[in-house]
């Protein structure tokens, strides 16, 4: 870990902040190229802001793209790519709700059916992605055309499953289709917030604690020592004793897990079956939480919170009559300008340290000393 | 650190070309119509109306653009202030509520929301919100959606898509037809199910071709010309001669396919033979199976405007006009008796049509 100087704080920083104000100049241009006014849209961002059920509905779109991303970030460290974190939520989500909604649970104790069904939806997002992790290590598949082919293969799978004659109930008059529903002992209760007409997922708690788990395993120890070590130099962990197929598939694995746990808060707390309005592409938003959020179990938070309350800001812009479309333009110009600017910000920092070694060792000659 | 560095740039560009994928086409004017308009002379009261539209929005040339008609045709004729807003992908129940909630916030009342998608927002909203007068199109389930201040309209689309099934069976030569259905969601199987029955009662033992363009969620096969255009093809060179689109936009290159293979094509939703979008391929279009969405929405408005909101499901089917089979272009002149024979047999319930296999 480096010092925390503010020196070191404040290039952190400005990565990010660079790449939200830049984002923010570029949607005002787009606006005003569209004929809107761009503070039309921070007042109603601003009267969005100030709306409990907003804040309450940002938060919880913000613990499913967090869990996201942090499936992702798992396997980033390792330079693996795990683009399937979609497909993998998504059957996890329909099994473990099949299963919750199954009518023998009932009789079961209300923390043993919740603890089953989140069992369950990681042991099946495990599964999908060890079979892109299998592929890798036995075939040399790269697990990013696997993990994508997984999530076609997922959506038919799903589909297939999701019907009448298999884990979905069909109800007379409704066009929906999806699994019974979980009855209330199988439910995660939410809490109530003054003022919103939606709660706060009961599993906000699952997010905090898988968050600390990431950011324990990966930085306390030795599996996650080794997994960044894989990550930094194959070839270096290689030498040091490391088994880079295991690493593969564990890292696989655990990512998988938490892909399985991405529908759960929307599943135990809101929806409590897997139907048709199941929400789809939390696995993709994740990649660019975990990318804004620099894989840092902090950073990814934050992002996850930025994501989630412009996703929930659309409906107050389309309100206030400007297009809602300027939401994904802003994500967007966000997720790219924050790559540029970390890799700006990257190289500065090389300069300045090779910069800081040569004074230090008192040897360093400028261009200029070199040429005279 | 060279690779990690175009590890994370393609990352980035992948994360980022994955989002924009599940965006697709939309028209942008739809969010800024809201503003206020004159209340007519004609008009008796003054209402705000809401509508909530279903993904797509205004400009899907399909579903929510048959709302939107019937939404332009109330304004223009009672002067109303409408406000329209528009799902996204990857939404939760949260955000269908939470624009619901906006709606009647902003003082809409009556709000119609477009699509069975809405039905547990509806639901809710409608129950903490009494006053309020609410449309939901395409669902009606007990104790979800129903309730005292909540009319649903609903469309037998069976019955109209086993009218063009009979239409498809008796202008067959080969006597195999096709059905491409956009996705794979209940919805789309009461057109199928419909489709083949009416096939089947007129040619016993005809072939139905059936193929679905996607699988939820991927809701693409309701607006992807190629993929309709391959799987029309395939019928086509499996024996078809008649082809039913229904699916949404996909149904041009349906119609494509039928025109440079030189057979027929059947529409849905609305009259399709004269849709201007269509004028290239409307020769080979025979009938169109009409959901009457517009009808639904004006007269759910102007049933409002009355003061006479009447709660609980208002079927459009046949009989009451809500679905039916066009005769644009005159291609089925011929058997247009038999046909209504069948319709008066249906309206009768003679025959009956079921929704599910």
């Amino acid at each position: 870990m480096r010092s925390l100087t503010p020196r070191s704080v404040l290039l952190g920083l400005i990565a990010p902040v660079g790449a939200l104000v830049f984002a923010a100049a570029v949607s005002a241009v787009i606006l005003l190229a569209t004929g809107h006014d761009p503070f039309d849209t921070v007042d109603a961002m601003a009267t969005a802001a100030q709306r409990p059920r907003t804040l309450v509905n940002s938060l919880n779109t913000a613990t499913s793209y967090y869990l996201s991303a942090v499936a992702v970030a798992i396997g980033f460290r390792m330079k693996l790519f795990n683009i399937g974190v979609d497909g993998q939520y998504r059957f996890a989500a329909l099994l473990a709700a099949g299963l919750a909604g199954a009518a023998f649970m009932d009789s079961l104790p209300s923390f043993v059916r919740v603890a089953l069904t989140i069992l369950a939806a990681m042991l099946v997002g495990a599964a999908w992605a060890g079979l892109a992790a299998l592929l890798k290590v036995t075939r040399g598949v790269s697990e990013v055309i696997s993990t994508i082919m997984l999530n076609a293969i997922a959506t038919y799978l799903v589909s297939y499953l999701n019907s009448p004659e298999r884990l979905a109930v069909s109800t007379a008059g409704s066009n929906n289709i999806g699994t019974p529903k979980i009855t209330e002992g199988g439910r995660v209760p939410g809490f109530e917030i003054e003022g919103s007409s939606s709660k706060v997922f009961g599993l906000v708690f699952l997010a905090v604690l898988v968050g600390f788990l990431y950011w324990f395993v990966l930085s306390r120890t030795r599996f996650g020592f080794e997994l960044k070590a894989t990550g930094l130099s194959e070839s270096a962990a290689v030498a040091s004793g490391v088994s880079v197929k295991k690493m593969v598939i564990v890292s696989m694995l655990l990512s998988g897990a938490v892909a399985g746990l991405v529908g759960m808060p929307e599943l135990l707390g809101s929806s409590y079956s897997y139907s048709l309005n199941f929400p789809v592409g939390v696995g993709f938003i994740g990649i660019a939480v975990a990318l804004l959020g620099r894989n840092h179990p902090i950073g990814m938070a934050i992002a996850a919170l930025l994501w989630g309350f412009l996703f929930n800001t659309a409906n107050s812009l389309d309100t206030a009559g400007v297009p809602r479309e300027i939401v994904d333009i802003m994500q967007g110009v966000i997720v790219l300008s924050v790559v540029v600017a970390y890799e700006l910000v990257r190289r500065y920092r090389v300069r300045a340290e090779q910069r800081a070694v040569g004074h230090a060792l008192g040897r360093t000659k400028t261009a200029e000393e070199v040429t005279a | 650190m060279r690779r990690t560095r175009g590890v994370r740039l393609a990352a980035g560009l992948l994360a980022l070309g994955l989002g924009l994928a599940g965006c697709g086409s939309k028209n942008n004017d739809s969010g800024s119509s809201g503003g206020t308009t004159t209340a007519g002379s004609a008009a008796a009261a003054n209402l705000k109306i809401g509508l909530a539209y279903d993904i797509g929005g205004r400009g899907d040339q399909s579903f929510n653009d048959s709302a939107a008609r019937g939404l332009d045709k109330a304004k223009s004729e009672f002067g109303f202030e409408v406000k329209e807003l528009e799902a996204a992908a990857g939404e939760t129940e949260a955000q269908k509520e939470d624009r619901l909630r906006q709606l009647v916030e902003g003082g809409y009342n009556p709000v119609i929301a477009v699509g069975f998608a809405y039905a547990e927002s509806v639901g809710k909203v409608a129950g903490d919100t009494p006053d309020v007068q609410f449309a939901i199109i395409d669902d009606a389930t007990d104790g979800v959606d129903v309730g005292k201040n909540i009319a649903n309209l609903t469309f037998a689309e069976n019955e109209g898509s086993y009218l063009v099934g009979a239409a498809a069976a008796l202008k067959s030569k080969t006597g195999n037809v096709g059905f491409v259905g956009g996705v794979n969601t209940p919805l789309i199987q009461k057109f199928e199910v419909g489709f083949t029955m009416g096939v089947k009662a007129v040619k016993a033992d005809a072939t139905v071709q059936v193929k679905y363009l996607t699988q939820p969620p991927d809701y693409t096969g309701f607006n992807d010309p190629a993929k309709g255009e391959t799987a029309a093809k395939g019928m086509f060179d499996a024996g078809a001669d008649i082809v039913y689109a229904a699916a949404g936009g996909s149904g041009n290159g349906v119609f494509k396919a039928a025109k440079a293979n030189t057979k027929l094509g059947i529409g849905v939703d609305s009259d399709q033979y004269n849709q201007p979008a269509l004028a290239d391929v409307k020769d080979v279009i025979i009938t169109s199976m009409i959901k009457k969405v517009d009808v639904a929405v004006y007269d759910f408005i102007s049933s409002v405007k009355n003061g006479k909101f009447v709660a609980g499901q208002k079927v459009y089917d046949l009989k009451a006009g809500g679905v039916d089979y066009a005769t644009s272009g005159g291609k089925i002149d011929d058997i247009k008796a038999k046909l209504d024979d069948y319709k008066q047999k249906i309206i009768s319930g003679e025959i009956k049509v079921p929704e599910k296999k």
